[in-house]
């Protein structure tokens, strides 16, 4: 790809991609825990870092959890809004090894998602998120670390399981026809 | 879907002051509600919200529905703040005052009970600062703003483009929804966990699909009419300063400073109203 | 004069592809000229026109051979951003090019980016908005404005540039026929008045020739096939040759077995000398007996009076009756926004009505909930892409099924069924992918088909497709509802569409039915066509130079040769 390009494409994916976060930010997949949700938003900002890149999977994330908590909860939890860029970027960071545009995303490729998106969100709930909790708001250490490993657990059940079917559809989807033969 | 918070048009001194000054405002109170656990600021910082609230005009059914939505979660968090952490208050403030014992043997101390009393204090002062943030400032400002607090113009206006396409994304989820449920994907029936992963792959892969190609057009558009050609870019709906925006600014930034200094003038974050009746 | 746009032995070829996808182009476009470039999807005209932006290869890579010049540059050397200064290009998708938040940010954008200065884009936003016609409406958002208001942000988006070229890539392919015409007559006008060369790329001709055009160049397989006036490019055969529609009067002409001249003006049905003519029309469409509409079969879905409000106190519809008759064909038209959409999201359940019933074969719907009469009315939305969720097409085909909990044998043969039907049977293991556009369009066809309904809705189910494409699917809709009964209605703004393929239409206009009769009896009546945003069909001028009265029986002879001409290519053609 160019380069001069690629930028343009980068900021439009990161654009789109936030407004998709945003408008699936009410889409949630109950688990049989009260309120507690699987979110489908980070499979999709995991599908999106797997293509476009580090970058944009990290403004994605930082970006729609801001403006999605703003609009519609009123209210920003930055302690939880900054530690989302650690899982575009660990995600985005391979993102040329996935190959999925290429129709390449093999099991190979799928390990190294899924290794990445477990980093990337360990990085983001176990750590980042609680200490941010316990140094800018002051809640209490025990649970905070609590929280932050409920939702560890649930985004990379949710990026691991939705992530990695979007990412093997899509990869199927834009590969070409290749050897296919016509059956009677 | 439908109560989300959006901007209206206006006009009142808080819509006149340029988006710049509101970003300003709400990023230094965001910080400044975050670090201070004093609760004569605090109370301070609520009284101000619920002024500039009043001044903006805003109206309640703007923003009762995402209140409701914002209370129930910050119940939920003080019910987790006193199951995981009973004692924190008395941790923090160094005292016990028990009230009374809980079955179970949990005491509820007066420590506990001021301290989630703050924790929701700051709740209460970020809540209006969003609502007015949004409901007051006209998102084609939101861009150049950011560009303004010194964002990389790309990025800021990556912001843009979300705030453009969010309705467009909206009502393609919402066609793809009901097109799906036709086909027998119901959304809403109760169902194991693996096959609602499965109805939700089938509404956010053609809604990611249809994205991806919208990303190719979009990124044309831009690339023929010469976005990114210069380092810069000058922006048509950027509010210019007046007068009552740097007065704002900087009655702002002496505000969170006071308030931040206020908060460790005994050398603490919290405020610690146990301590005076300590001999 | 020196041309402004030379391609001399020109060829380009993308990096991802095998073949090149145009060669030995020669073309000379000069200053002021305004050029109609028509070929069938995947000839090559695209291609063409992102070459002259740049696009091609600075975005899209690829290899050129040859040269081309533009007003005294090179593209690929001068750049997309270069070339935009001498090049505007609208793009067709009119959603997808509006970048700004409102109208005035979308015509600043290119402003913005030259960091022109506030106040003096201030002023030019003023000035370009005047001229396409669009200063009222500076605040709105794109959400708030018509497909045809949207491009005319899209053309004052380019021209703020003073660009010399203005570059239009089907801008016909969104607009309703009405505003497909206004869209013509203001590229006209803004070619003229500004004096810029315009070219625009369509594959519906009659309708870009609603105003003249001073050449026609016709593509077909990546080279030029033709090039020359309008009046001698209509006359030759060239255009059937490479499968672009010829405009229905010329048809109609040519069944009577006539041979136009190109100095008998056939660029325009309002230019044409039709005195040469007129016997011969006289004599083939003069005698025949009309046809008479089957209204056989029972009745299947009825609509009564049926009232509709998003918002309190603006009702989208307004006591609506209609009713649809099992094995019928039927086209449901009207302007964007006169309440299509709605009415089929009340027929399938995904919003109640404020008032009125819908009864589908007898039965009052109220109680049933979108699933349930997902099973017996299906929905196929305008674009494949917005259904098609699976990699695979038999898992896409079985989706509908499996949601359901059908079993798996039974399952397993209605899929196979359907993919019958739709000509799929030898894909059924590909993956989607692997799919041409009208592929993909019978495969989401073939999943709703898979579920057995007794109704089957389709939104615009010819939507920017050429006319091979358009022929392709319309011809197997129209074999579907011949061998399968399936009753069939069609949301559809495409005339042709209504004229050739469905018994009745019926109009809404501004919420309400103002006409369920023949598509050539709404076709041949200007006051519905007026309130209706339809474009009354190129025959019915005809009918009236020729003095065959009333014009609606000569529309219907027209039509009835229409279809036995195709049935016999279609049994020609086989099959595929």
């Amino acid at each position: 790809m160019n380069n001069k390009k690629f930028g343009i494409r980068e900021v439009v994916a990161m654009g789109i991609g936030t407004a998709l976060f945003v408008v699936l930010t009410n889409v949630q997949i109950p688990i049989g825990i009260p309120n507690t949700y699987l979110q489908p938003r980070m499979a999709v900002m995991g599908f999106l870092a797997a293509i476009f890149g580090p970058v944009v999977g990290a403004v994605i994330g930082l970006v729609g959890h801001a403006l999605g908590d703003a609009l519609f909860y009123g209210s920003v939890w930055w302690s939880w809004v900054i530690p989302e860029l650690f899982v575009g970027l660990a995600i985005g960071l391979f993102a040329k090894k996935y190959k999925v545009r290429e129709g390449g995303f093999d099991v190979k490729a799928g390990v190294l998602f899924n290794v990445m998106q477990v980093i990337g969100n360990a990085v983001a709930w176990i750590i980042a998120a609680p200490v941010l909790d316990i140094v800018l708001m002051g809640e209490p250490a025990d649970k905070v670390f609590v929280q932050g490993i409920y939702a560890f657990l649930g985004d990379i059940i949710i990026v691991g399981i939705l992530g990695t079917i979007l990412l093997i559809a899509y990869s199927k989807v834009s590969g070409s026809a290749g050897s296919l033969k016509k059956e009677d | 879907m439908n109560r989300m918070i959006s901007y209206e048009a206006k006009d009142t001194p808080v819509h006149r002051l340029s988006g710049f000054t509101k970003l300003v405002f709400f990023l230094l109170w965001c910080l400044t509600s975050a670090l201070t656990y004093d609760t004569r600021v605090l109370l301070v910082m609520l009284v101000l919200g619920i002024v500039i609230y009043a001044v903006s005009r805003t109206e309640w059914k703007q923003v009762s529905g995402v209140l409701k939505a914002v209370m129930l979660f910050m119940v939920l968090n003080l019910a987790f703040i006193f199951i995981f952490s009973p004692y924190e208050g008395v941790k923090i403030y160094g005292s016990r005052t028990v009230l009374a014992t809980l079955p179970g043997g949990v005491a509820v101390t007066a420590e506990q009970l001021f301290y989630e009393f703050n924790v929701m204090l700051k709740y209460f002062t970020v809540i209006p600062a969003v609502f007015i943030f949004l409901v007051t400032t006209d998102p084609s400002e939101f861009a150049a703003s950011l560009d303004g607090v010194g964002v990389p113009y790309p990025f800021a206006y990556s912001v843009a483009i979300a705030l453009r396409y969010i309705p467009d994304v909206q009502d393609d989820y919402r066609r793809i929804r009901d097109a799906q449920q036709a086909r027998g994907i119901d959304m809403s029936a109760k169902a194991p966990f693996l096959e609602r992963i499965r109805r939700v792959t089938s509404i956010i892969f053609p809604l990611l699909f249809s994205a991806m190609e919208h990303i190719e057009v979009v990124s044309n558009a831009m690339e023929l009419r010469g976005f990114g050609k210069h380092k810069k870019r000058t922006w048509y709906a950027r509010k210019p300063l007046k007068r009552a925006d740097i007065a704002v600014i900087l009655g702002t930034v002496i505000f969170a400073a006071a308030a931040l200094v206020i908060t460790w003038a005994d050398g603490e974050r919290f405020w610690n109203p146990f301590l005076t009746r300590l001999p | 004069m020196e041309p402004i746009i030379e391609f001399r032995n020109y060829g380009f070829q993308y990096t991802a592809q095998a073949e090149p996808t145009l060669s030995d182009i020669d073309l000379r476009i000069f200053p002021g000229e305004k050029v109609l470039i028509v070929g069938p999807s995947g000839c090559g005209k695209s291609t063409l026109a992102h070459c002259i932006n740049a696009l091609n290869p600075c975005s899209r890579p690829g290899t050129s051979t040859g040269s081309l010049t533009v007003g005294g540059l090179t593209p690929e050397e001068a750049g997309v951003f270069g070339m935009s200064k001498i090049v505007g290009t609208v793009l067709q998708d009119t959603d997808g090019q509006f970048i700004g938040l409102t109208v005035a940010e979308d015509l600043a954008f290119a402003l913005e980016n030259d960091m022109v200065r506030q106040e003096e884009m201030h002023a030019r936003v003023d000035e370009i908005s005047g001229l396409v016609g669009m200063r009222d409406f500076l605040r709105r958002a794109p959400g708030e404005l018509s497909g045809g208001q949207k491009q005319r942000v899209s053309m004052g988006g380019v021209l703020v540039d003073d660009v010399k070229i203005l570059l239009f890539d089907e801008p016909l392919a969104n607009l309703d026929p009405a505003t497909g015409k206004d869209a013509i007559a203001l590229i006209d006008e803004i070619g003229r008045e500004q004096d810029k060369t315009v070219i625009i790329i369509e594959h519906r001709l009659e309708d870009a020739l609603y105003r003249s055009v001073d050449r026609i160049v016709v593509m077909g397989d990546g080279r030029i096939r033709a090039d020359g006036p309008p009046d001698e490019i209509l006359c030759s055969d060239v255009l059937s040759r490479e499968g672009i529609r010829e405009p229905l009067y010329l048809t109609a002409l040519k069944y009577a077995g006539c041979r136009v001249r190109p100095e008998d003006h056939p660029a325009s049905v309002t230019t044409l000398e039709i005195a040469p003519y007129k016997d011969a029309i006289a004599g083939r469409y003069g005698g025949a007996d009309p046809r008479v509409p089957e209204t056989g079969g029972e009745e299947i879905l009825r609509v009564e009076d049926l009232t509709y409000a998003y918002r309190p106190g603006e009702p989208v519809l307004k006591h609506v009756d209609l009713s649809v008759r099992r094995g019928e064909m039927v086209a449901l038209v009207g302007k964007n926004g006169a309440g299509k959409s709605t009415l089929s999201s009340l027929i399938c359940g995904f919003i109640k009505p404020a008032e009125g019933r819908i009864l589908l074969s007898g039965e009052d719907m109220a109680g049933l909930t979108v699933k349930e009469r997902g099973e017996r009315i299906g929905l196929v939305m305008q674009s494949p892409n917005q259904m098609i969720s699976k990699p695979m097409i038999r898992e896409e085909v079985g989706l509908g099924l499996a949601a359901r909990g059908v079993p798996e044998e039974e399952a397993s043969r209605a899929v196979e069924d359907a993919l019958r039907i739709c000509g799929l049977y030898p894909f059924r293991n590909w993956p989607v992918g692997a799919l041409s556009f009208g592929q993909k369009k019978r495969v989401s066809i073939a999943s709703i088909l898979a579920i057995r309904p007794d109704l089957l809705i389709l939104d615009e189910p010819t939507a920017g497709q050429d006319y091979r494409h358009y022929t392709e699917i319309m011809e197997f809709l129209k074999d579907l509802n011949e061998k399968t009964g399936l009753t069939i209605l069609m949301i559809t703004h495409d005339m042709h569409l209504m004229l050739e393929y469905t018994d009745r239409a019926i109009v809404l206009a501004d919420g309400e039915c103002i006409a369920d009769t023949t598509p050539a009896r709404v076709l041949t009546d200007p006051e519905v066509c007026a309130k209706a945003c339809l474009k009354e069909t190129s025959l019915y001028p005809l009918a009236l130079a020729c003095g065959i009265e009333p014009p609606d029986l000569f529309v219907e002879r027209f039509i009835a040769l229409e279809r036995g001409v195709r049935a016999a290519q279609a049994d020609k053609g086989g099959a595929a």
